[in-house]
């Protein structure tokens, strides 16, 4: 059997990601299959999130497999003290799959050191997210029909999103064209453009949320501009609007364009925009099902 | 009239003698390679003129050679450094540090969030960048540059 971690987007190549799109598809088809009858799933939510954990307890329950697990670290022993190490081994005797989020950077990898049963990476800190990143590039797949030569614009937070970082180096492989739009304080990190010159990306910065760019735009991925993030609250006061999409600003975009955000929003696209078709951000949650039950699979060696 | 320089230290037998290490790195580089534990003679020589870098550190261990890997130890904090291995008072190789494509144990994490901070575990390393020296939590995947590299 196959068994194999899912810690970063980064543990995926180019075939991996193909490949799992075809797996999604087919789950998108026929989700009901009992691919995992007489299988138990742990989900350890160290760190509580409800959306990320009932997406991926719908793609179990929907292939028949069983689920342990807790939903906040407060009710288990890791609030007395107990290691991470002994908390996956402990679960290791009981769960074919561990799913897991966790507050700290680089839990996941740890786990997947400690234990033979595969882990999912469901979040860890700041660091990875990879089944979000599927899930965004499988919607980016669905809406345009390829992955190859797209302009994709990234709005908001460039500095901390993390579903921003892990999208960049998910697509890295299929020639895109970046976008980077932010305020100063929010912009690109140098590592990633380092990244994208070194595989020979092209990519723009601005500062401008202008129509110039959307109108170039096949997706437009929108983040969330927190206020905690500013060291300068007058420099957020100045920012805070200008980061947002608005139905009347999509009138000369492309047909194909689509507009993709991680959830939860705030005020960074209108409701306005919610009627207009190019609106993807809804149906892209769905499909975070379908492409969680193809890493399970993958990681579980079910073809 | 030339006057002939003066030896700072007794000259050594058999051993290794470590030389030009950068001051401010020599108590570092004593206990990275564990010398504090050695039962052999050791001489310790801080503040040192040298005429390439005004004031050096140098460590002259008798009886004691080492392996590669325990030597590649300090090539994150002194980069720089000879070792001459000395059999009977002849200087019979000179050895180079090189880093490692991988640092286990040595470096601390600087990310507060990352697990290494948070569980009795061992940190680990990629050196993602040896010109420059810049290395990658195996675990967080955060970079740390040479100039903010912390050892444990």
């Amino acid at each position: 059997m196959n068994r194999k971690s899912l810690v970063s987007i980064a543990d995926y190549s180019e075939e991996d990601i193909l490949r799992l799109i075809g797996v999604a598809e087919i789950f998108e088809k026929n989700p009901n299959r009992k691919l995992l009858e007489g299988k138990v799933c742990a989900t350890l939510f160290f760190e509580p999130s409800t959306r990320t954990r009932l997406s991926f307890e719908t793609a179990v329950n929907r292939m028949g497999g069983r689920i342990i697990g807790f939903s906040d670290a407060a009710t288990t022993s890791s609030s007395k003290g107990e290691t991470l190490k002994d908390t996956i081994m402990m679960v290791s005797n009981y769960a074919d799959l561990i799913i897991m989020r966790h507050h700290l950077e680089g839990a996941a990898r740890y786990a997947s050191e400690v234990t033979g049963v595969p882990i999912i990476n469901a979040g860890d800190g700041a660091n990875q997210h990879p089944t979000q990143t599927m899930l965004d590039i499988y919607s980016i797949y669905k809406t345009q029909g390829t992955l190859e030569n797209l302009e994709i614009t990234m709005v908001g937070d460039l500095k901390y999103g993390r579903t921003v970082h892990s999208l960049i180096t998910g697509m890295s492989h299929f020639n895109p064209v970046f976008h980077f739009v932010a305020p100063d304080e929010l912009k690109i990190p140098d590592l990633y453009k380092n990244f994208c010159d070194k595989k020979g990306i092209r990519y723009h910065e601005y500062t401008d949320f202008s129509e110039d760019v959307i109108n170039r735009s096949d997706i437009i991925y929108m983040t969330r501009v927190q206020r905690e993030r500013f060291t300068d609250l007058m420099e957020y006061e100045k920012v805070k609007n200008v980061y947002i999409l608005r139905n009347s600003m999509l009138s000369n975009s492309k047909d194909n364009l689509r507009i993709l955000h991680p959830l939860p929003r705030v005020n960074e696209i209108a409701y306005d925009v919610d009627s207009n078709p190019k609106a993807y951000y809804i149906e892209q949650a769905k499909n975070g099902v379908f492409a969680r039950q193809a890493i399970i699979c993958d990681v579980l060696g079910i073809e | 009239m030339v006057k002939k320089k003066e030896l700072q230290v007794a000259a050594l037998k058999n051993g290794t003698a470590i030389d030009h290490i950068p001051v401010g790195q020599l108590f570092k580089v004593v206990s990275l390679l564990g010398i504090e534990y050695l039962e052999t003679p050791v001489t310790i020589g801080y503040n040192f003129d040298s005429k390439k870098m005004g004031k050096k550190g140098i460590i002259k261990i008798s009886d004691k050679f080492f392996e590669q890997n325990e030597i590649n130890r300090i090539s994150l904090i002194a980069p720089t450094v000879n070792l001459n291995i000395i059999r009977d008072y002849e200087v019979v190789e000179k050895k180079q540090v090189s880093l490692p494509d991988e640092v286990s144990g040595i470096v601390k994490c600087n990310n507060p969030k990352c697990i290494t901070n948070n569980e009795p575990m061992q940190t680990r390393f990629q050196v993602i960048d040896k010109e420059n020296v810049t290395l990658r939590c195996h675990y967080c995947e955060v970079k740390i540059k040479k100039e903010d590299i912390e050892l444990k």
